[in-house]
């Protein structure tokens, strides 16, 4: 029997906003060529937490769309903070990273208080940052996807980014040449659904810390068949990276 | 306020249009660029001469089939109708258009316009010209570069609902535009197509696309924070939950090349030449914005007569609209082109279109009028290609294609960026059996050029 990784996707009826579900779609099929056998629990408003989380996985979704799971997060915010503490590997796209933040100011209405699992706070601004876009990171070098957000985070001290961006008016706020944010093996990002398809280092760092938490170390032991396709999977990656790099903003 | 030049804009026009077809400039948009600049009024001034106002057709989808179903219905029902080529949904290209159709004075020989507009150029074309009908089609995940959020694009269309003076009718389907009722001003009727129950599953709106929600009973119901329709209103206690609104036409079932509809409370059956059950959820759309103009026609009209069966007959003769499931003779071998521009649109074409029987070429581009950003492609499940595989993937974003569908286990036989050495190959390989293409719309574009130096096809009237 393949060893279980069980995998929380949060609140995918409201926040899954263009192309979340293939951050999940990625996370689910590298798992299995690894040789595990992922467990996804879809989780929305309301629904029993499940027993065992072994990753959590968050996407975008409009302003009406947080204010629908608002309550929600914040009935979970401690424990989804204490998974984090614990090291629970972490993946938030675009709305989830900003109510994972401090808390979230609306251009109209309510400030939308967050759960503080990142050292972040976002303002709605009139502007927005929208493109496609490469981060350089420290830890997993270009990061390639596309960004389509009003809200401006701004990190808090002890807070790192996820990368850095070159030209102003893109990442976390335009000014500060900042992307994304990371904390623990939490990873909040404007990054669009398709992150984790062209960026395969960012799946394997997830999958890995997760395995690690659950069973102590991470041995994949892919079959001949396996080991194949995961190699297509990352030249077909390898090839969209390089035509995303030189398209226009 | 009309220049004094005015009498000159006519001719003025039609000069440049000539000139840059001269000059193989293709596009519509330079002389209406040219003419909205040295005469702003000249649209809203040649519109006004029709007798039946303008009927406008805006959403995200589906608008070029549409506004064709429109125009052809009312065309066989005896109006003489304008419309805008296809493609052309800007306000330039409708001045462009214009142009074409005006004598030298500026007269226009038509009882009636149907016009497709882009949701933003919808707006700024309802601050020159009020249309007496608007058919608002839906909101989908289209072009969120260009618009940002959904709601924003339902803003737009709100706009749209608030100067339309005659009627406005309404996908009663589509949450986000039933609520536009609210929008509609004192004075302006309200009129809604919609489905049957248990058609609905065949259109599970976007906010309800994620694989775990499919088979949600929940589905539909913010449709009840939906204002209803007069009647409705009237019936609903003002804390219960709003009945849904009674729609003039809705699709109540799928047979053989053809559809059920419920018009005037009666079930009629009629074949179809249009392919995609959301063809036919336009065709609703269609039929139901005719039954209001025929309602307003001068009754000595021979459209005043028409009734449901004449409507369906007139529908039955609807042929697809270029690149939109249009089939292309390639010695002997069809090719069928369907357009592909956001996620909804993309399942149900897979949805609608059988792949056994056919080579499969999906060919994806990422230019501005595409859309820029791929991250839509994940929200489209691919798997129904698993059994036959896809021939040829290519376009700009082809290596994003390959690697969506290599991640839904389908196999790519090859992967050319390049469109015209794709389609060659695509081509040349098994040529008798039946192709089918999916493309964004500059691909649509580019693959029809390229078939069209291969072999005859129609003029698209670009």
């Amino acid at each position: 029997m393949a060893e279980v990784i069980d995998i929380v996707s949060l609140y995918p009826k409201d926040m899954n906003i263009y192309g979340d579900s293939g951050n999940l779609l990625t996370i689910e099929r590298r798992l299995r060529l690894y040789g595990y056998e992922p467990t996804i629990h879809h989780y929305n408003q309301d629904d029993s937490w499940p027993d065992h989380v072994d990753m959590v996985l968050g996407g975008g979704g409009q302003d009406e769309g947080q204010r629908k799971i608002i309550r929600d997060l914040c009935k979970r915010g401690e424990l989804l903070r204490g998974l984090a503490h614990q090291g629970v590997p972490m993946l938030m796209i675009c709305g989830l990273y900003q109510l994972f933040g401090e808390y979230f100011q609306p251009i109209e209405g309510d400030r939308l208080p967050g759960i503080c699992v990142l050292g972040a706070h976002t303002i709605g601004e009139k502007l927005r940052l929208i493109g496609n876009l490469v981060e350089h990171s420290q830890r997993f070098g270009s990061v390639v996807g596309y960004e389509n957000h009003s809200g401006q985070t701004f990190l808090h001290e002890g807070t790192k980014p996820l990368g850095e961006v070159d030209a102003p008016n893109t990442g976390n706020n335009g000014s500060d040449h900042t992307e994304g944010a990371m904390n623990d093996n939490v990873i909040g990002t404007y990054m669009h659904g398709s992150l984790l398809p062209k960026n395969p280092d960012i799946a394997d760092f997830l999958i890995a810390k997760a395995v690690e938490l659950r069973y102590g170390s991470f041995n994949p032991q892919p079959t001949q068949k396996a080991l194949s396709e995961l190699k297509r999977l990352d030249t077909l990656a390898q090839h969209a990276r390089a035509v995303a790099m030189r398209r226009p903003r | 306020m009309e220049p004094w030049y005015a009498f000159m804009i006519p001719a003025l026009g039609k000069g440049i249009r000539a000139l840059s077809r001269l000059a193989r400039h293709g596009g519509s948009a330079l002389p209406g660029k040219v003419i909205e600049a040295c005469d702003p009024d000249f649209l809203a001034r040649t519109l006004a001469q029709l007798p039946g106002g303008v009927v406008l057709v805006s959403g995200t989808n589906g608008k070029t089939t549409t506004t064709r179903m429109v125009a052809s219905i009312l065309e066989s029902l005896g109006m003489r109708v304008f419309t805008n080529p296809t493609g052309s949904n800007f306000t330039r290209g409708v001045v462009s258009a214009l142009l074409d159709k005006v004598d030298m004075k500026g007269a226009i020989d038509a009882d009636i316009a149907v016009l497709e507009l882009d949701e933003a150029y919808a707006v700024h074309f309802v601050h020159q010209v009020e249309p007496k009908y608007a058919l608002l089609l839906n909101v989908m995940r289209d072009q969120l570069d260009r618009f940002g959020e959904i709601d924003n694009t339902a803003k737009l269309l709100g706009e749209v609902a608030r100067h339309t003076t005659g009627t406005v009718v309404l996908n009663r389907e589509d949450p986000r535009i039933s609520a536009l009722s609210r929008e509609i001003p004192i004075g302006t009727q309200c009129a809604y197509f919609g489905l049957a129950p248990a058609m609905r599953k065949y259109f599970p709106d976007d906010d309800n696309m994620h694989y775990d929600n499919m088979h949600d009973d929940s589905m539909h119901d913010d449709k009840t924070d939906a204002h209803g329709s007069e009647e409705a209103a009237t019936l609903a206690e003002p804390d219960q939950m709003t009945p849904e609104p009674s729609a003039d036409v809705t699709l109540d079932g799928l047979v053989d090349h053809g559809a059920i509809f419920r018009m005037d409370g009666a079930t009629l059956q009629t074949t179809v030449r249009l392919e995609g059950v959301y063809n036919l959820f336009n065709a609703a759309a269609a039929l139901t914005v005719v039954g209001r103009v025929i309602r307003n026609a001068p009754s000595d009209s021979k459209a005043s007569a028409a009734d449901a069966h004449a409507m369906l007959k007139a529908l039955s003769h609807v042929t697809p609209a270029f690149g939109r499931g249009e089939v292309i003779d390639f010695h002997g071998t069809p090719v069928e082109l369907v357009l592909v521009k956001n996620p909804m649109g993309f399942r149900l074409a897979l949805a609608s279109f059988d792949p056994a029987g056919h080579d499969t070429m999906i060919v994806i581009n990422d230019d501005f009028a595409d859309g820029r950003d791929m991250s839509w492609l994940w929200d489209v499940e691919f798997t129904t290609l698993r059994q036959t595989g896809v021939a040829v993937v290519s376009g700009v974003r082809a290596w994003d294609m390959a690697l969506r569908l290599d991640y839904d286990q389908v196999h790519v036989g090859a992967t050319e960026t390049n469109p015209a050495t794709a389609l060659e190959a695509f081509l040349a390989v098994n040529p008798s059996q039946p192709k089918r293409i999916f493309c964004t719309y500059t691909a649509m574009l580019k693959v029809r050029t390229l078939i069209s130096h291969l072999t005859k096809v129609a003029d698209a009237g670009l």
